[in-house]
């Protein structure tokens, strides 16, 4: 019965969709203020539809009803309770619905929080969201309906992939969910804009909110799933260059570009219609990731179940979508008139010149996955890209602009002083310097490649905090003013310097954690001892042990330093009998410095067993140095021009747009 | 001029979509080899350092029917595919093994850590015999008859149900 009402209330959600996807155009067309604020209203209410929906499906999970299709081919009634919920999530059909919950959850949002919209504008943001939201509902209720009963009921079903009972996987969906459907609000209001062809400093204040929300999002997201393929895949390695990982960054790279020119057309009206093409590709490029996975095009861990009929609809999605809002972007932006000039060496000039490497980055890395694909289809040589082709493009890409980001932070708008902007770094260019000669001094064997990125590192969190402290006037004023000029510094200003920072943080992370791990691989004996840096490793032995839904081996590791106890580790290989796979849990400690990584392999015929220890220094401060970029970006949220608005006399003086906070004609 | 540079990004699209239509005719798990049916090609590589002094080569295939794995330990789908080869070898299937553009080093780990079902391998380094075999992208899984002909390719990580409802049929078919 609660699986019916899900299924109708998906139904009944698809018919607000669509009453949201067309009323309120025509409502905007007509100044018909009903028919506008319909939007707001179908919004909500397809929200609490969705809501409905994904609680009776979350219902079936919780309690095993196998009676259902969805439940029976994805769990079991012996998975622990957190797994069951995050299954709704871990096939197509389910994840489908939390997609369009979340997609609605933003359509809610823009409805209730976008108060400061002028109510045309915001009838055809949600019109626009109200598309995208029927494209998805009609796809789910054709080609991949969760609600599928089954006759009759099996007695219990078939488990989830041991490899993804996991509580770092149970919410890396969601949150990465949370940005790629984030980007759909940012896609609406640039079409929303194109419709009314006009863009403008209001325009992108009101843009930003939901940008930020969906970047960060997006950043924790892929920060969670490659901490996930860390300490899960047991192999010490936190970035594959997976076709589907490629999927979720491409659309962070674009919205990463995306909240940087944003900032061009708040503070000096130009870069409007690049902007505006930067929105329509990230989620263009969200969808994009979406094809890839659910399609069966390309082969990789995270595809789900492949069906060409799937395929074909998305692929018509995506031709519209994207499709309809390029051929719009192509006829409406030439129209927009680029406002302010500006001098090459200015703030504007580094916004700039980050927006052309990161698009760049994009492209590259699009290339690298669609690459294979394209040349089989022409047919040519088959190959693969692997790591290899994007280490070679891609890193090269990001020097430069790592090496820029520093200056183009401090330099002035519209004309800006190379000079000074060294000045005021000096301090940071001093410390990168040093730490590539110290680490080029102490390494052995050193690589100039580790000793600029440990330099770049240093220039990036010396860089933020040293434009930070000249602003404050640290070194120059009394302790009183600098607390004065402290208080009067925007969000924005911390926002920039600790989401900067954090990139720093990253690099260190990735550059020691790639060029100074220890990796020892040998066959031990229980009581046998080895040594990995500067530990003394003991493998006491294996012992056999039960989980919930699994069996286990368990190796115990006992780690000394100098004698003094470090750790005792255990390593497991398990084994899912349900599922009829193995997986193997690497057993790990983490401090800020270093993490032991230790995994157990298979016993050899004379009694002992394979392991692998790793040394991974400054691993943790690749998802740290993510977490700290992804604080900077709640903390831009924390700015107060977003809740404000723009200045009622900017609007004014344009002419045309009445007062922000008063809809048109209310 | 102008005008057209706005263009661009709707024709690149619309290519895009064109490679997206036409891939998706393509099934890349059972992608036809063009080399299906054909004698397997040539090759002869050298062992994995330490793991024996045979190394694989056109030679060893022939007198039986056999399976040819493509794998890297860099390979996240391989690792997901490798427990499967392992039980396919314990069942008695003779699986050959080739390193696909891969470290020895880090092959013989990952070999070590996951289990070696592996009857000959041999290191592909430059990735040169991976060329001549058509390879897509690792893992890649081929059958070979008695006479050195290629008769399947599976691309991707074989699954339980490929192997149950395609691999081993196709083996018992061969024996005869």
């Amino acid at each position: 019965m609660i699986v019916e009402l899900g299924h109708f209330a998906l139904v009944m959600a698809l018919g607000l969709a669509i009453a949201q996807g067309s009323l309120p155009f025509l409502g905007a067309s007509r100044h018909d203020l009903a028919l506008m604020r319909l939007g707001s209203t179908a919004a909500v209410g397809q929200f609490a539809c969705i809501t409905l929906a994904l609680a009776a499906l979350t219902n079936a999970y919780v309690t095993s009803d196998f009676s259902l299709l969805n439940v029976y081919e994805n769990s079991h009634s012996t998975k622990p309770l957190l797994y069951k919920v995050s299954g709704v999530w871990g096939n197509h059909e389910g994840s489908l619905v939390l997609w369009v919950w979340i997609l609605a959850l933003f359509g809610g949002a823009v409805a209730l929080f976008g108060r400061n919209l002028p109510l045309p504008f915001k009838a055809r943001t949600l019109a626009v969201q109200g598309l995208i939201g029927t494209g998805f509902l009609l796809f789910m209720l054709f080609t991949s309906n969760p609600f599928e009963r089954l006759v009759p009921a099996p007695l219990d079903g078939t488990g989830l992939n041991p490899i993804l009972q996991d509580p770092g996987l149970a919410f890396h969906p969601p949150m990465l969910y949370l940005g790629y459907v984030g980007l759909s609000v940012t896609f609406s209001f640039a079409m929303a804009a194109l419709i009314e062809g006009r863009v403008d400093a209001s325009w992108a204040r009101w843009v930003r909110p939901w940008t930020l929300v969906a970047w960060v999002a997006l950043t924790l997201g892929i920060a969670l799933g490659s901490w996930w393929a860390y300490y899960e895949l047991g192999w010490g390695g936190w970035w594959f260059w997976d076709p589907v990982e490629n999927a979720s960054f491409m659309p962070w790279l674009a919205a990463t570009a995306l909240l940087h020119s944003a900032i061009v057309v708040e503070k000096r009206d130009t870069l409007k219609s690049w902007t505006i093409l930067l929105a329509i590709l990230a989620f263009s490029l969200s969808l994009l990731g979406t094809f890839l996975v659910r399609s069966g095009v390309l082969t990789s861990v995270h595809a789900f179940a492949v069906d060409p009929s799937r395929g074909v609809f998305i692929l018509a999605l995506l031709v519209i979508a994207i499709g309809g809002s390029l051929a719009m972007f192509a006829l409406r932006a030439p129209a927009m008139q680029p406002g302010g000039h500006f001098a090459p060496v200015s703030r504007e000039g580094g916004l700039l010149l980050n927006n052309l490497l990161l698009a760049t980055a994009t492209a590259t890395v699009l290339l690298g996955t669609l690459y294979p694909l394209a040349l089989e289809v022409v047919g040519g040589a088959k190959i693969s890209v692997g790591p290899p082709f994007f280490n070679a493009t891609f890193v090269p890409l990001m020097l430069p602009l790592l090496l820029a980001v520093p200056i183009g932070a401090t330099l002035a708008w519209k004309r800006g002083n190379l000079m000074g902007a060294f000045r005021r770094l000096r301090l940071a260019v001093a410390a990168a310097l040093a730490t590539m000669a110290l680490y080029l001094v102490l390494a052995t064997p050193a690589s100039l490649g580790a000793a600029l990125g440990f330099g770049l590192a240093v220039w990036l969190i010396g860089g933020s905090i040293a434009d930070l402290a000249a602003r404050v006037g640290l070194l120059e004023l009394a302790p009183g003013r600098i607390w004065q000029r402290l208080k009067g510094l925007p969000a924005s200003a911390f926002a920039v310097t600790i989401a900067h920072a954090g990139l720093g943080v990253l690099i260190v992370g990735i550059t020691a954690s790639s060029a100074l791990q220890e990796e020892r691989l040998l066959a031990m004996r229980p009581g046998e001892t080895t040594t990995i840096g500067r530990y003394e490793v003991r493998f006491a032995g294996v012992e056999e042990g039960q989980g919930p839904n699994y069996s286990a081996l368990r190796a115990t590791f006992e780690t000394t330093r100098g004698g003094r106890p470090v750790a005792t580790l255990h390593s497991e290989k398990r084994f899912f009998p349900v599922e009829g796979q193995p997986t193997t849990e690497a057993g790990i400690q983490t401090t800020l410095w270093r993490d032991l990584y230790f995994v157990l392999g298979d016993r050899t015929p004379d009694g002992a067993w394979a392991v692998r220890l790793y040394l991974n220094p400054f691993v943790v401060w690749i998802w740290g140095g993510v977490g700290i970029m992804a604080m900077g970006g709640l903390v831009s949220l924390l700015d107060r021009r977003l809740r404000v608005g723009a200045p009622t006399t900017a609007a004014a003086r344009r002419g045309g747009r009445p007062g922000l906070r008063t809809p048109v004609g209310a | 001029m102008r005008r057209l540079l706005f263009v661009v990004p709707a024709l690149v699209f619309v290519a895009i979509a064109g490679f997206l239509a036409v891939g998706l005719t393509r099934d890349p798990s059972t992608l036809p080899s063009a080399l299906l049916d054909r004698p397997a090609p040539d090759f002869a590589l050298p062992p994995l350092p330490g793991r024996d002094e045979a190394g694989f080569s056109r030679a060893d295939l022939g007198g039986g029917p056999v399976l040819v794995n493509f794998f890297a330990s860099w390979c996240v789908p391989c690792r997901i595919e490798h427990p499967i080869i392992n039980r396919l070898a314990e069942a008695g299937v003779t699986v050959h093994g080739i390193n696909y553009k891969d470290k020895p080093e880090d092959a013989l780990a990952w070999l070590a850590e996951l289990g070696d079902p592996f009857a000959l391998v041999g290191s592909d380094q430059d990735g040169r015999v991976g060329i001549d075999w058509g390879v897509y992208g690792v893992p890649e899984t081929y059958v070979i008859d008695a006479d050195g002909t290629i008769v399947h390719k599976h691309v991707g990580p074989l699954q339980p149900r490929d192997v149950e409802r395609t691999i081993l049929p196709l083996l018992e078919s061969l024996k005869r």
